[in-house]
């Protein structure tokens, strides 16, 4: 097997708590896993992208080429948009609708969301309502990571381990929390046609 | 044994402590520094008694390395390429002295500039100081070379250069890990002239050091980090060096037809790649960086072989590579997804909200208003994005601690008010020196050290500069009428930036100082609290 998921959003949405998860849950399970993030001055309110690659076999580029990648997971949706030069054909994009707006020349979100629907394979998912709802609204970014969670190649027991694993020093109610919003987010995905 | 899954940074800084590391001096600057924050928080290099405090800048940080390894203990010292030239007085010289206990300088370069000023290639630093050079292409080499590289350090008594990228350094992988070994004894140099570089000394140990290149490149044909792997079709032979090696290889997944030979260890394999260019038809170079390997191969006048690289634009001429640059390189089908559809708008770095900067820059460009534009030059750091809008207010931005230099310069051609912006940070990094020349010649000039008590940019790292500046810049001479401490609070902007505006009105030296913390800092604070 190999997957090659582009995460996106903007700095501080919580994009690396995303690839900490998978790539812990890749490890355990044995695979090879590369996953290249951005630090550094772009950080500051700009777009960030990781890109994570989980292979059975050895990988050599930390990036993922252009037109390859099985999913485009994004918490913010015009930051899904920007990497659509790396879905391959029949890649998903699964991606949250809350726009995150830091600057004046943010499209119409309608029009944005109607260009998420044009994709082939989508799934535009309100995970921060859903957070929200929990009373977790920080856990928006679970509930994209539940949501997508059939197309990164990792079992549900597999993922639950890796939360544990990830969050268990902060305690078993943060686990909880997080699990809670993986669930929410794999129901709303199921849901979403 | 399980892999542990670290960025290509930590697995530097994990292989360093397993090799028996005492201490590492640093400077941070991004993509290093990560390397000396693993160790930092590092509790089996704290147990270890391993030195990790940050230095004022790189140069202080290579001395400091060189005299750790002086007493024959094994020493890192890490920073950004453009670091490398700070530290470069230093550096270039320890190849001449060599050392006693190994030591591994560690250069981030940052092609495609990320986070960066220029592009710059660290391997033409280990060729002009004549000393090994490591490149690794995974996260597992990264750590294998340094048991390697200060094993290698010891054997030849020199400093061994380790150059990575940026996408090695901020990618994680799962790495196996070596067999620990223990720090080594304090044992002083056997000759008490090899680090007195007197004329006489230094012109004996530069002839040792030519002398020692022959061993060097020896060294690189053995290690097994540089590799020829034997090819089918020999119309073409790929020398691959870094990272390029693994771009290469993405492109081929059911083996590559053609001859390479992977590049990781410098000064470069002869042998091998006079194997290379006997046996191929022509020789594609990939190199992360500049073209440093095949300027070599072609030499001046390219008379002999045929080599395609960056210099004839098969790959382009800056930027980093990436998978897709080298399928085109190859002639082999390239892909691409969807364009990014047009809407989609562009979203640059900014300022964060609340951040003091945000105050200090909304003071200036009132206390400016009268003088008209052109007149603030400043520094590297958060406050850099001064220039961008709504602000737009800064005019340079050139290398750490030019701000102070460069309005020096132009208050000496007559340019008349000028003000300097520079960092906490910066300002202890390399600005202080400006000052002084700024003292010295009466300059009229006026500098705003914007001190948010952290280096900010890398991530809120110790600043050297805290509690110290107002004692700092007294003590180089401004006086104390004019050395005037603010709060950058939006409530104080009036207020800030009428006392700018007196400053510039004064005819010398004056510093005013902006003093509230880095937002990033405090949450990261209060969050270790909880």
């Amino acid at each position: 097997m190999k997957v090659d998921i582009i995460l996106a959003g903007v700095g501080g949405q919580g994009i690396l708590s995303i690839a900490a998860i998978i790539g812990s849950a890749a490890v355990a399970k044995g695979l090879y896993m590369k996953q290249a993030e951005v630090h550094g001055m772009s950080q500051r309110g700009g777009d960030v992208q990781s890109h994570l690659r989980i292979s059975d076999q050895p990988i050599y580029s930390d990036l993922i080429p252009l037109g390859q990648a099985d999913l485009i997971l994004a918490v913010e949706p015009m930051e899904a948009l920007r990497y659509l030069p790396y879905l391959s054909k029949e890649g998903w994009v699964v991606t949250n609708k809350t726009p995150f707006i830091n600057i004046g020349n943010y499209p119409e979100p309608e029009q944005v969301w109607k260009q998420v629907e044009a994709i082939k394979n989508h799934k535009l998912i309100d995970a921060d309502s859903i957070a929200k709802e929990l009373g977790n609204p920080r856990a928006m970014n679970m509930v994209v990571l539940g949501a997508a969670s059939d197309y990164i190649g990792i079992s549900e027991e597999e993922l639950k381990g890796a939360v544990a694993a990830v969050f268990g020093r902060k305690g078993e109610a943060v686990v909880n929390a997080n699990l809670t919003a993986i669930a929410a987010g794999y129901d709303a995905a199921k849901k979403y046609c | 044994m399980q892999k542990i899954v670290l960025l290509g940074d930590e697995a530097i800084a994990q292989g360093a402590i397993d090799a028996g590391l005492s201490g590492v001096f640093a400077y941070p600057g991004t993509p290093s520094t990560e390397i000396t924050e693993y160790i930092q928080a590092s509790k089996e290099a704290h147990e270890k008694g391993i030195r990790s405090k940050w230095s004022a800048n790189e140069k202080t940080a290579v001395e400091a390395a060189l005299g750790m390894s002086y007493t024959g203990k094994r020493v890192i010292t890490c920073m950004k390429h453009v670091g490398m030239n700070v530290a470069a007085d230093c550096f270039v010289n320890s190849g001449v002295t060599g050392v006693n206990g190994g030591m591994i300088v560690v250069a981030a370069d940052d092609p495609s500039m990320h986070s960066s000023q220029n592009e710059q290639d660290s391997r033409f630093y280990a060729k002009f100081a004549m000393i090994p050079a490591l490149e690794p292409s995974n996260q597992q080499e990264a750590y294998d070379m340094m048991h390697y590289g200060f094993e290698l350090s010891e054997k030849v008594k020199l400093p061994v250069l380790m150059r990575v990228t940026t996408r090695m350094a901020h990618s994680r992988s799962g790495v196996l890990c070596k067999e620990k070994l223990a720090q080594n004894n304090l044992h002083l140099p056997e000759d008490r002239t090899q680090f007195v570089l007197l004329p006489a000394i230094a012109r004996r140990k530069n002839k040792a050091l030519i002398a020692m290149q022959t061993t060097l490149e020896e060294a690189g044909e053995v290690s097994g980090f540089n590799q020829y792997i034997e090819g089918k079709d020999k119309s073409l032979g790929i020398i691959a060096s870094g990272i390029g090696y693994n771009y290469l290889m993405e492109n081929f997944k059911n083996g590559c037809p053609y001859t390479i030979l992977k590049i990781s260890q410098y000064p470069l394999p002869k042998k091998m790649i006079a194997r290379l260019v006997n046996e191929c038809e022509k020789i594609l170079v990939l190199e992360e960086g500049q073209p440093v390997i095949e300027e070599q191969l072609r030499g001046l006048l390219n008379l002999g072989v045929k080599v395609l690289g960056r210099m004839d634009n098969t790959v382009s001429r800056d930027g980093e590579l990436n998978p897709n640059m080298v399928a085109q390189a190859l002639g082999l089908k390239d892909t691409c997804g969807d364009n990014i559809p047009e809407l989609v708008a562009p979203r640059p770095p900014k300022l964060c909200d609340g951040c003091p900067h945000i105050s200090s820059y909304n003071a200036i460009n009132k206390a400016m208003e009268p003088y008209g534009s052109g007149r603030v030059f400043a520094d590297i750091g958060c406050y850099t994005l001064g220039f961008l809008p709504p602000f737009k207010a800064i005019y340079s931005c050139v290398d750490m601690g030019a701000s102070i230099s460069m309005a020096k310069g132009a208050a000496d051609a007559g340019l008349n008010p000028v003000l300097a912006v520079i960092g906490d940070s910066t300002f202890t990094h390399s600005g202080m020196t400006g000052l002084l020349d700024c003292v010295n010649d009466g300059a009229n000039v006026t500098v705003m050290i914007l001190d948010n008590e952290t280096t900010g940019m890398t991530g809120g790292q110790d600043s050297s500069a805290w509690g110290k500046i107002e004692q700092i810049c007294f003590g180089l001479g401004v006086e104390k009428e004019h050395i005037r401490v603010v709060t950058p609070l939006p409530k104080n902007v009036d207020e800030m930036a009428q006392i700018i505006g007196e400053e510039l009105k004064y005819q010398g030296v004056s510093v005013i100082v902006p003093r509230r913390e880095c937002l990033q800092v405090v949450g990261k604070r209060a969050k270790a609290k909880k």
